[in-house]
C-alpha cells in the first residue's frame, strides 16, 4: 500500500473514532446535564453514599493520569533512550486523562456552575483546595514539558521539565491520597499509608492505560508495534502492579492490628457482601495475580502482556469502588459499644446502586480523555513513530 | 434679565431645591428607620455589629431525661427551618433521634444527634471555598453562597450531621434559606439567635427539658452550671475536636 492510501485509511479511521468519542462524551455531558437539573436524587447517592460512581471514574482517571507519565519520566528524568521517543505521547495521554477526569468531578458538583467560586475562593487547610493548585500547577507543566519535547530549540530544556513535571505528579498523586487521608472520621481513610498507596497506584494504572493506548493507536495508525519496548513496560507494570498490593496488604495489615478497625476491615474482606466479592474477585485475583503471572511469564505474547494491562484497569475500578463506596457503606462509629438506631440510617450499612445518568457522566469522562488523544495525534506529531508497516523503506 | 425673569429663575430654584429635599427625605428615611428599629433590637447581635467569641453557644443533652421514641425535637426542627420531615436516603435531616442499647449491660438510652458545633470543625477545614465556616460564637454554618456542593464536609463530619440537598425544594422559610445542590445542616437556629431569642426550637420544643441551650463561656449560664455539676461528655471525644453540644447520661 501506498503511504498516501495509508494516510486516506487513517483519516477516515480517525472520523470514525472521533465519532464515537464525541457520541459517548455526548452522552456523558447529557448525563451531567440530567443530575444537574434533577439533583442528585436521580442518581443512586444518598446521605450515607456522598460520593458514588462519578468519584470512582474521577479518581482513576486523576490517578491514572499522574501514572501515565512515567514513560516519559524513566526516558528524561531516568535517561533510558528506549522510552524517549513515547515520551510524547505520554504527556498527551496525561493530560487527557487529568481534563477526562476533572470534568467529571466538577460536573458531579452540586453546583457545577459555581467553578468560578472555587477558582476564586480557597481555603488552605483544604486538600482540596491544594489539589485546585496541583491540578492546574501539573496541565502547565505537562504542557511546558510537551513543548520542550516537541520543539527543536528547546529540546536542550526537556529534562530539568521532565524532572519538574515528575516531582509535581508525585506530589499531586500524594495530594489526591491525602483526600481520603485527611478524612479522620472515617475507618476506612484516615492513613498515612494512603499517600504512598495513591503513588503506587498511580504508576501502575498510568502504565497499562500507557500500554493499551499504544497499541490502540499503532492499530489505528497502521504504525509497526515495538514488542521489545512493550515488553520492558510491562516488566515495568509488574513491579508496579506488586508495589501496590505490598501497600494494600500494610493498609489491611494495621487496620487488623487496631482492634476498633476489626469490625470494618471483616465488611470489607469478608463479610460485606458485593465488597469482599470486588476486593478479591476483582482487585486481588484479576487486577493484580493474574496480570503479575501474565507478565512475568517467560516469553509473553503481546496479546498476553495486553490482556494483563487491561486487567489491571479492571482491577482499578474494583479496588476503588471498595474503597470508596465501600469506605462510605460501613456506618460510622459515633457511640462505640451500643447498638444504634435512628431514622437517619446509624449503624446500618448503607446501600448504593448507581443509575445510568451518573455513570453516562463517568464513562463521558473518559470519552473526553479518548477524544483528547485522538485528535491530539492526529493533528500534531504525538508517536513515537509514524512511519506506517505497509510502507518499504526507500 | 428682566426682574419677572430673575424672580421666574428663583420659583424654578426653589422647587427644584424642594423635590430635591423631598426625594431625599422619600428615599433615606425608610433606611434610617430601618436602622432605629434594628438598634432596638434586642440581644448582643446588633445587625452590621459582628458576634462576639466571648460567647460560646452550646446544648447539653441529658440522656436520662430524653423520651425513647419521642420525636419532638425533630419537629420542631422541621418545623422552624422548613424541613418537609421526610426520612428517605436522600432527605435531610438535621436532627435526628438514635436509640442506643449498651451491647455489654444492655442498657438502653435515647438521645438527639445534630451538628456538634465543633471547636475544631473538620467540616470547616475541609471545605475548598471556605464555605463550611465557624462564627466567632462557635456556631458552625454553611454559607449558601459559596458551597459547591462536593461534600467533602459530609466525608470529614465525624457525625453523620451534615445532608446535601438532593433535589428541588419548595417549602423553605425566607430566614432559613436552603436549595438545591448545597449542603447543609443544623445551624443551631442562628435566625433564633440573631434576633435576640436564647432558645432553640428543639429545646424549646423537648417535654422533659432534656435539651439546654445556652452560653458555654458564661459560669452563670444554666449550661454552664449544669455542666459543672454533672459528668458529661462529647461524641468521639477521641478526636478531640472541643464539640459545643455535650451529652449527659452516656
Amino acid at each position: 500500500m501506498s503511504a498516501i492510501a495509508i494516510e486516506s485509511v487513517q483519516t477516515r479511521r480517525f472520523w470514525g473514532l472521533a465519532a464515537v468519542g464525541a457520541l459517548v462524551l455526548g452522552a456523558g455531558l447529557l448525563g451531567a446535564w440530567v443530575m444537574e437539573h434533577h439533583g442528585h436524587v436521580i442518581t443512586g447517592m444518598t446521605n450515607e453514599i456522598v460520593w458514588g460512581t462519578p468519584h470512582v471514574f474521577a479518581i482513576f482517571l486523576i490517578v491514572a493520569a499522574s501514572g501515565v507519565l512515567n514513560v516519559a519520566s524513566v526516558g528524561t528524568v531516568f535517561g533510558q533512550a528506549a522510552y524517549k521517543p513515547s515520551a510524547r505521547l505520554s504527556g498527551l495521554l496525561c493530560v487527557a486523562l487529568l481534563t477526562g477526569g476533572l470534568m467529571v468531578l466538577m460536573l458531579d458538583l452540586g453546583r457545577p456552575e459555581r467553578f468560578v467560586v472555587a477558582a476564586t475562593h480557597y481555603n488552605f487547610t483544604s486538600m482540596f483546595a491544594w489539589n485546585v493548585f496541583l491540578y492546574t500547577g501539573m496541565f502547565a507543566l505537562v504542557a511546558l514539558y510537551l513543548w520542550t519535547l516537541m520543539e527543536r530549540r528547546m529540546y536542550r530544556y526537556s529534562r530539568p521539565a521532565g524532572i519538574a513535571a515528575f516531582i509535581w505528579r508525585i506530589v499531586l498523586t500524594t495530594g489526591t491520597g491525602s483526600i481520603f487521608a485527611f478524612l479522620v472520621a472515617r475507618q476506612a481513610y484516615a492513613s498515612a499509608v494512603l499517600a504512598p498507596l495513591f503513588i503506587a497506584m498511580s504508576l501502575a494504572w498510568g502504565t497499562a492505560v500507557f500500554l493499551l493506548a499504544e497499541a490502540g493507536l499503532n492499530a489505528w495508525r497502521g504504525t509497526r508495534p515495538a514488542p521489545e519496548f512493550q515488553r520492558r513496560v510491562a516488566k515495568l507494570l509488574g513491579v508496579f502492579v506488586a508495589a501496590v498490593l505490598y501497600f494494600v496488604v500494610v493498609y489491611h495489615l494495621t487496620n487488623l492490628y487496631f482492634a476498633k478497625q476489626v469490625a470494618f476491615e471483616r465488611f470489607i474482606l469478608l463479610d460485606g457482601g458485593i465488597f469482599p466479592a470486588l476486593f478479591w474477585l476483582g482487585y486481588v485475583l484479576l487486577g493484580s495475580a493474574v496480570p503479575l503471572l501474565l507478565v512475568w511469564r517467560p516469553a509473553a505474547t503481546s496479546r498476553a502482556l495486553l490482556g494483563a494491562a487491561a486487567l489491571v484497569v479492571v482491577g482499578a475500578f474494583a479496588q476503588l469502588y471498595v474503597f470508596i463506596i465501600g469506605g462510605q457503606a460501613f456506618p460510622l462509629e459515633i457511640f462505640p459499644g451500643y447498638e444504634v438506631t435512628s431514622a437517619f440510617r446509624d449503624g446500618e450499612i448503607a446501600g448504593y446502586a448507581p443509575s445510568v445518568w451518573e455513570v453516562l457522566l463517568g464513562v463521558g469522562g473518559v470519552a473526553a480523555a479518548f477524544l483528547i488523544v485522538v485528535v491530539g495525534v492526529q493533528v500534531l506529531d504525538f508517536l513515537p513513530d509514524e512511519t506506517p508497516a505497509g510502507v518499504r523503506a526507500s | 434679565m428682566s426682574e419677572v425673569d430673575k424672580s421666574r429663575v428663583a420659583a424654578r430654584r426653589a422647587l427644584v431645591a424642594g423635590a430635591a429635599a423631598a426625594m431625599a427625605g422619600v428615599l433615606l428615611a425608610p433606611g434610617i428607620r430601618l436602622v432605629e428599629v434594628a438598634r432596638a433590637a434586642p440581644g448582643p447581635n446588633k445587625p452590621g455589629e459582628p458576634v462576639s467569641s466571648k460567647v460560646r453557644w452550646g446544648l447539653l443533652i441529658d440522656a436520662n431525661l430524653c423520651t425513647e421514641g419521642c420525636q419532638e425535637c425533630v419537629l420542631a426542627c422541621n418545623r422552624e427551618n422548613g424541613l418537609d420531615g421526610r426520612t428517605r436516603p436522600t432527605d435531610s435531616q438535621w436532627i435526628r433521634k438514635v436509640e442506643l442499647k449498651d451491647l455489654r449491660s444492655g442498657r438502653k438510652a435515647s438521645a438527639p444527634v445534630m451538628c456538634q458545633h465543633c471547636a475544631e470543625p473538620p467540616c470547616v477545614d475541609v471545605c475548598p471555598t471556605g464555605a463550611s465556616f465557624k462564627r466567632a460564637d462557635g456556631i458552625v454554618l454553611v454559607d449558601r453562597h459559596t458551597c459547591i456542593g462536593c461534600r467533602y464536609c459530609m466525608m470529614a463530619c465525624p457525625y453523620k450531621a451534615r445532608s446535601f440537598i438532593h433535589e428541588t425544594l419548595t417549602t423553605q422559610k425566607p430566614e432559613v434559606p436552603r436549595g438545591k445542590g448545597c449542603v447543609e445542616s443544623c445551624t443551631l437556629c442562628v435566625h433564633r439567635i440573631d434576633r435576640g431569642e436564647r432558645t432553640t426550637a428543639c429545646a424549646q420544643a423537648c417535654p422533659t427539658k432534656a435539651i439546654i441551650f445556652g452560653d458555654l463561656n458564661d459560669p452563670e449560664s444554666e449550661i454552664s452550671r449544669r455542666v459543672a455539676q454533672v459528668k458529661t461528655t462529647q461524641l468521639r471525644a477521641d478526636l478531640r475536636l472541643n464539640t459545643g453540644v455535650r451529652y449527659a447520661g452516656l
